[in-house]
């Protein structure tokens, strides 16, 4: 009560304080009339055709040329600016042609030839042909390239296709002035997937001639937006392509990228209406996003994985029973609930249900605390587990897990009920990567991952190949029968065959347990009603060519 | 005079080479691998292995540091590891920003803050005394982040008086050249953004000035009820000068050299120390441009930034000192 009435009290008087104090930072007593004209000016303007979005973000760029970056918020600015040869559908993993019309594989999955979409031009006016195709991937394959800038490292195509020396990309060359011809040094299954990503974008040869090292900061594609201006950790200015391949596209006449670090503070301005769109919605507002009537909720597709790992390097994590037992002991619906708002699907296997080759037979251990008991007990534990556990909780908020240290908290109490003592640790994020990857400190840790390329290689073999250690394979995880799996995968081209052997994959995993799988989250944009046309991409980075004002 | 500016400047340099020595070890003492930071989970160990190799993260810190050193004497503050722009450059609109705000904040907190003190001490235990000091109070424990989010809703969202975010509407921005958007939309002659940018400039800067504000309100009531027990008060008064007249010409000259202390001191630290308005407002400034440089461990920008913040301080300190020397002509710097 006296807390209640403390609150009362504190705010009104900061209210009062606010109040006069700002009549005294703008004196003139005419100011706030003033103010409602201006406002009221542009509204009917707006009303009539707005044609400039203005999209709201947590973070900004750090450099404008996809192919030298490895962070989302870059790569959603590329998106815009760039094309690449293929790309996904939209709302989609699957691929479509872009830049290249259409394509051929030879049978032994060697020789990949693309035809490209003629009269096609750059925003600096020069052509896109096969010969920009081929200066690019040189770019990018080549580490004595000319056009590798100091301190440039082409990161995504080199762990899409191969560091040097063992590139997958043997050739690139241009058969005549509209035919692309890749020749591989062994057969990529995922290569068009690949292909497809925003990071492997043609940019003007022209242009990187010209601008060399500042070209990061003045992208030139051939995509829906132009470049105007970059006001760094402010905002990022895109303007129409006129002569955008795609008919009658793009329908907005600007857009305008801002950086609003907090989320509260970005669903204000949405609010307010200085933005029209925002990205990563707190849990917490869900409620008032959906009490507004001139306000939507749009949901994007879920492509992550949160998930708790074993370190089997550990005693007695690399006893299979011992992880099982604790697999019954995870209420994922209980955590979702709490921690999620709702906004995520319990996991049952490595990768998301939206990515091909999911495995929808595989049941998930339910959750009993009186079977982890018991199988806590058949392993030789009947009082529960001697030694503390440590348990890495994720010091930072990630898309796939908002807040680790509360679901931490969660499942230790859960741990407790069966006899699992939990001591969690979150050391900070630096140290936390490093720990997990040398797996000398931590028992069981939370991680998680969002999909690159629309390919299930891109999370199991990724995170659960014993070719991953150390690195992304944070559990020490080794099945040489899973191994072999996912190199033939790899190799094989009849996609058919691939999510075979994809599905049987995830079911040699749910069987060894190297992690419990938790969520798989779907991430929540909030934008104005009158907003359409927007889909939203599992890949976290979609073009704005479609989306219009009502 | 000039001799005493003369010897501060030398003092100087002593000062940041100690700042550069202390900043470097702390930075280095931070465990983790800055490779891994920096690169993000989905590099590989080749490119990481590289980024150490030229950032000369693999060779022994006092050659790191030498390196670093000779190069500032250069006047180059070195690439950001992050975004691969030489420093400089980049933090040049961050800089004045940060500048635009922690001036416009400072001149909300001292207005506000030294009358509200003064007319506190005038009026000693009358109401608006009490209410003054308990608003004082409530502004120097006010947590910031909520403060803003409160202006926020208040003002933006329920009376649509005020934008909530940013500097300017960037729909129909004003072309940079100073980046002081005040300064540079009086240039482009935009008197209509030049309003708007003022709009965006009143509750950051509220949020930002309050608790030197209520800091300065306190300083001045305090030193004021000191002053206006003196002779020479006592004495004006008797020559039948206006109540109005002795407070803020007689009394308020005596009573400022430490409100004065307190403003060098409060504006120094507000042009590091903002970034948590900086990130409620989305407010471009140094500070979230060193925050997110420590998140992501890019060392020179770390150094860079503390250095150039400590810098100003200590410009801002000189100008304090020799501001006293123009009030109270009984100081005297030989």
């Amino acid at each position: 009560m006296f807390l209640a009435l403390t609150m009362v009290f504190v705010f009104a008087l900061a209210g009062c304080g606010s109040k006069s104090d700002n009549q005294q930072a703008s004196e003139t007593p005419k100011t706030t009339d003033n103010g409602n004209e201006k406002k009221e000016e542009p509204k009917p303007e707006e009303k009539k055709t707005q044609d400039t979005l203005v999209f709201g973000r947590g973070g900004d760029s750090v450099a404008l040329d996809p192919a030298i970056v490895t962070d989302g918020e870059s790569l959603k600015i590329g998106h815009q600016v760039f094309d690449s040869l293929l790309e996904y559908k939209e709302g989609e993993t699957e691929v479509q042609p872009a830049l290249a019309e259409s394509w051929q594989v030879s049978p032994d999955g060697l020789k990949y030839t693309f035809k490209l979409r003629q009269g096609v031009k750059f925003h600096d006016g020069t052509d896109f042909n096969a010969d920009a195709v081929v200066f690019n991937f040189k770019r990018w394959s080549d580490p004595k390239s000319e056009y590798k800038f100091t301190d440039d490292s082409f990161d995504y195509y080199d762990s899409m296709f191969g560091p040097d020396g063992s590139r997958v990309i043997k050739d690139v060359t241009a058969v005549d002035a509209n035919t692309v011809e890749f020749t591989l040094t062994q057969p990529q299954a995922p290569f068009l997937q690949n292909i497809a990503m925003t990071c492997f974008g043609i940019a003007s040869p022209t242009a990187i001639k010209e601008k060399k090292e500042n070209f990061k900061n003045e992208p030139v594609g051939t995509g829906p937006f132009v470049f105007k201006e970059w006001k760094r950790n402010d905002s990022i200015t895109l303007e129409k392509n006129p002569n955008y391949w795609k008919q009658g596209l793009p329908k907005l006449n600007k857009v305008i990228v801002r950086s609003i670090p907090d989320n509260s503070a970005r669903f204000n301005a949405l609010q307010n209406g200085e933005i029209d769109i925002m990205e990563d919605l707190n849990p917490d507002d869900l409620s008032v996003l959906e009490s507004k009537s001139d306000l939507q909720k749009i949901n994007r597709p879920s492509f992550n994985v949160a998930y708790l790992g074993f370190n089997l390097k550990k005693k007695p994590f690399d006893n299979v029973k011992v992880r099982e037992a604790l697999s019954h002991a995870v209420n994922k619906q209980g955590i979702i609930d709490a921690f999620f708002a709702g906004q995520a699907k319990p996991a049952v296997n490595p990768m998301p249900p939206t990515l091909w080759g999911y495995n929808d037979s595989i049941q998930d251990y339910d959750y009993n605390l009186d079977t982890a008991k018991k199988l806590l007990a058949d392993a030789g534990y009947p009082n529960g587990l001697p030694d503390p556990v440590t348990f890495y909780a994720m010091p930072v908020s990630r898309p796939y897990m908002p807040d680790g240290k509360k679901v931490a908290e969660a499942i230790q109490a859960d741990f407790e009920k069966i006899g699992v003592k939990v001591n969690i640790q979150s050391p900070e994020w630096a140290t936390y990567l490093d720990d997990t990857k040398a797996g000398a400190k931590d028992d069981i840790y939370m991680m998680g991952w969002t999909g690159d390329n629309g390919d299930p290689d891109n999370f199991i073999y990724t995170l659960l190949d014993k070719d991953s250690i150390p690195g992304n394979n944070r559990s020490f995880y080794v099945n040489e029968d899973l191994h072999k799996v996912l190199i033939e995968a790899q190799k094989e081209v009849s996609q058919d065959k691939r999510v075979e052997l994809y599905k049987q994959s995830q079911e040699m995993i749910k069987k060894d347990i190297p992690w419990i799988p938790l969520v798989h989250t779907t991430p929540i944009l909030a934008a104005k009603a009158n907003l359409k046309g927007y889909v939203p991409s599992p890949t976290g980075t979609e073009a704005y060519s479609n989306v219009y004002f009502e | 005079m000039s001799s005493y500016v003369l010897k501060r400047l030398l003092i100087l340099i002593p000062v940041l080479i100690g700042m550069t020595i202390i900043v470097f070890s702390i930075i280095h003492a931070i465990p983790g691998d800055p490779a891994e930071t920096i690169l993000g989970q989905k590099a590989t160990e080749q490119s990481k292995e590289a980024l150490r190799e030229q950032l000369g993260l693999n060779k022994p810190w006092l050659q790191q540091y030498g390196t670093y050193l000779g190069d500032l004497v250069k006047g180059d503050l070195g690439k950001s590891i992050r975004t691969k722009e030489p420093i400089a450059k980049e933090m040049l609109p961050y800089l004045a920003a940060t500048l635009e705000l922690t001036m416009t904040s400072m001149l909300f907190a001292t207005f506000v803050g030294m009358n509200a003190g003064i007319i506190s001490a005038w009026r000693q235990n009358s109401w608006f005394d009490y209410v003054i000091m308990v608003i004082a109070l409530i502004g120097v424990s006010m947590p910031i982040f909520w403060l803003g989010l409160m202006e926020q809703w208040i003002f933006s969202i329920k009376l649509h008086w005020l934008p909530s975010i940013g500097r300017m509407d960037q729909r129909d921005p004003v072309e940079s050249v100073t980046n002081l958007y005040i300064i540079d939309s009086i240039i482009a002659g935009r008197w209509d953004q030049l309003w708007t940018v003022i709009k965006h400039l009143v509750l950051p800067s509220i949020a930002l000035g309050t608790i030197p504000m209520a800091v300065i309100a306190r300083m001045t009531r305090s030193s004021m009820l000191e002053v206006m027990k003196s002779d020479f008060v006592r004495t004006a008064k008797a020559k039948g000068l206006s109540q109005f007249f002795v407070v803020y010409k007689h009394a308020l000259k005596n009573a400022s050299i430490p409100v004065l202390t307190v403003i060098g001191l409060q504006t120094g630290s507000l042009l590091g120390g903002a970034v948590l308005t900086e990130t409620i407002f989305a407010w471009p400034g140094v500070g979230r441009y060193i925050f997110e440089a420590i998140s992501s461990r890019d060392y020179p920008v770390i150094q860079s930034g503390i250095l150039i913040i400590a810098f100003l301080f200590i410009v801002i300190n000189l100008i304090v000192d020799l501001l006293y020397a123009l009030i109270d002509p009984r100081i005297q710097y030989k």
